[in-house]
C-alpha cells in the first residue's frame, strides 16, 4: 500500500459552543494515498473548507484526528501549501515583495521558475500592490506562492473560482504538470464538477459534514450502474437512487453479483453519479480499499 | 511531435482519446518509428488532463506494441499502424473519388454515409473484425 498523503480518523469539527453549536464536519475517516490528484466536491455548506483547514494544520479537529504526510499536520507544514478560499495574501506588499516573500519563508525550496511563470502569465503589473489587484489576478498571486513553495501536498480552496476559463486551463495544465513531475498530491475543493472531472483521479464526495464517497475515480464509476426496466425489485443491489415513472423505474445501483437480463444498463457519468448521491442523502457511503482509514491499532503494529 | 486534443463531451474517456489520436497519427505517418511521444507533463501542461490518465494511455500504446519507454528519455513509437500514410497512393484514389462524388452532385453527409456503409460491408469479415475490435477494446 502506499503511503497515505491524508488520513483522518473519526474527524469532527463543531462551531460554536458545546451547547449552541453546529457540527460542520462529524465522523470523518478516510485516507488519500500519496501521489493523487483529488477533487473534493460537494455542495456548499458540505464541511470542504472545514476539512481542508484541518489538514493545513490551522483548525484544531474538536474530535478525530486527521495526519498529514504521516504527521500531525503542523508538523508536516512546511511540506504543505494550502490556498483559502479568501486568498490571503498582505495588501501592501507589492507582487515583487511577495514573490520575494515566498523566497525568504521557504529557503531551499523556493521555485522561482514556477512562480515567475504563473505570475507571468497574467497581465500583471509586478510593482502593483496586492490590493490594487483584482480577484483573478490575487489568485495567480496566490497559486505563485503555493506551487513555489513546491509543496508535497497542495490543498486548494476553490482556487479557480474567480479565474475566466484561458486562466484557468492554463493555471490547471501549471498545477497538474508540476504534480506529474514531482509526484505532488493535490486536493482541491469545488462545487462545480466540471472543471475537476479530467484534471483529477481521485474524488472526495462530502456532503452534510460526511463523507459519501472516496476512491478513485475509475473504480467508483465502475461500481455503478444505471439500470432501467419495469417497475420490480432490485433484489440484492444496493440501490443510490431510483425513480419511477409509469411502469419504467430507473435507478442507480452498486451491483452484487450479475444484474437481472431484463434490466438495460449503462454506465453513469461521473456528474450523473454524484447528482444521485446528493439527492438520496440517505444512500450507503462508499469507500474504495485505497480511500479506508487504516484502524489506528494497525497503525501502530505496523510503524512499530 | 504530436499534440492531443481532449474533447470533455465526446463521451470517449479521456485516456482513450489519447490513444486513438495517436494511432491516427501513425495510421497517417505523422508519426514514425523512433519519434518521442511528448512527455507526460508537457502533454498535461496543454490539456489539463490527470497525469495518470497520460500515463495510462502510454501504457496501453506500450502493451500494443506501438511505443516503448525508455527510462529517463521518455517514450518512443516502436509500431506503425495500417499502410494509409498521409502521401500514400490510396489516398490519392480515395481523394479523386471524392472529388468526383462531389461533382456529380453529392452532399458531404451523403458521400460519408456511402463511405461509411462500404466499409462496414467489406469489413464484416471476421478475419478483419478480429483486428479491428483488438484495437478499439477496452
Amino acid at each position: 500500500m502506499t503511503s497515505s498523503a491524508i488520513e483522518a480518523t473519526g474527524l469532527g469539527q463543531r462551531y460554536g459552543t458545546r451547547w449552541k453549536g453546529r457540527w460542520a464536519l462529524r465522523g470523518c475517516s478516510f485516507r488519500i494515498p500519496t501521489g493523487r490528484v483529488c477533487a473534493l466536491v460537494g455542495p456548499n455548506g458540505a464541511g470542504k473548507s472545514t476539512l481542508l483547514a484541518q489538514a493545513a494544520g490551522l483548525l484544531l479537529p474538536t474530535e478525530g484526528s486527521v495526519r498529514t504526510l504521516g504527521a500531525v499536520p503542523s508538523a508536516a507544514r512546511e511540506r504543505i501549501a494550502y490556498v483559502a478560499q479568501e486568498k490571503p495574501l498582505y495588501p501592501r506588499l507589492t507582487v515583487d515583495e511577495t514573490l520575494r516573500m515566498g523566497h525568504t519563508l521557504n529557503p531551499g525550496r523556493w521555485d522561482a521558475a514556477t512562480a515567475e511563470r504563473i505570475v507571468e502569465g497574467g497581465t500583471l503589473d509586478r510593482g502593483a500592490r496586492i490590493r490594487t489587484l483584482s480577484g483573478g489576478q490575487r489568485t495567480r498571486v496566490a497559486l505563485a506562492l503555493a506551487l513555489g513553495k513546491r509543496p508535497e501536498l497542495l490543498l486548494l480552496d476553490e482556487p479557480m473560482a474567480d479565474l475566466d476559463p484561458l486562466a484557468r486551463h492554463q493555471l490547471m495544465g501549471i498545477l497538474l504538470g508540476g504534480a506529474a513531475e514531482h509526484g505532488t498530491t493535490v486536493l482541491i475543493s469545488s462545487h462545480i464538477l466540471a472543471e475537476l472531472e479530467n484534471a483529477c483521479d481521485y474524488l472526495l464526495l462530502m456532503d452534510g459534514g460526511r463523507v459519501r464517497l472516496g476512491g478513485e475515480v475509475d473504480d467508483i464509476l465502475t461500481a455503478h450502474t444505471v439500470v432501467t426496466g419495469p417497475a420490480g425489485d432490485l433484489g440484492p443491489h444496493t440501490v443510490v437512487e431510483s425513480r419511477t415513472t409509469g411502469r419504467q423505474l430507473t435507478a442507480l445501483v452498486r451491483p452484487d453479483g450479475p444484474l437481472d437480463d431484463t434490466w438495460q444498463t449503462h454506465a453513469p457519468s461521473l456528474e450523473e453519479l454524484l447528482l444521485s448521491h446528493l439527492r438520496s442523502p440517505d444512500a450507503p457511503p462508499l469507500l474504495t480499499p485505497s480511500a479506508e482509514a487504516e484502524p489506528a491499532a494497525l497503525r501502530k503494529a505496523v510503524s512499530a | 511531435m504530436i499534440e492531443y486534443r481532449i474533447d470533455r463531451r465526446s463521451g470517449v474517456a479521456t485516456y482513450l482519446q489519447i490513444v486513438q489520436q495517436t494511432k491516427q497519427a501513425l495510421r497517417l505517418g505523422l508519426l514514425e518509428p523512433g519519434d518521442k511521444l511528448p512527455t507526460a507533463r508537457e502533454v498535461v501542461e496543454a490539456t489539463a488532463v490527470n497525469p495518470n490518465t497520460v500515463l495510462k494511455a502510454y501504457r496501453e500504446l506500450e502493451r500494443e506494441g506501438l511505443a516503448e519507454g525508455r527510462r529517463g528519455l521518455g517514450t518512443f513509437v516502436r509500431g506503425t499502424l495500417g499502410h494509409g500514410s498521409a502521401d500514400s497512393a490510396l489516398r490519392a484514389e480515395l481523394a479523386a473519388w471524392v472529388t468526383r462524388a462531389r461533382a456529380e452532385g453529392m452532399e458531404k453527409d451523403d458521400v460519408t454515409a456511402l463511405f461509411t456503409a462500404v466499409i462496414d460491408e467489406t469489413f464484416e469479415d471476421k478475419a478483419f473484425e478480429d483486428e479491428t475490435s483488438k484495437g478499439d477494446g477496452a
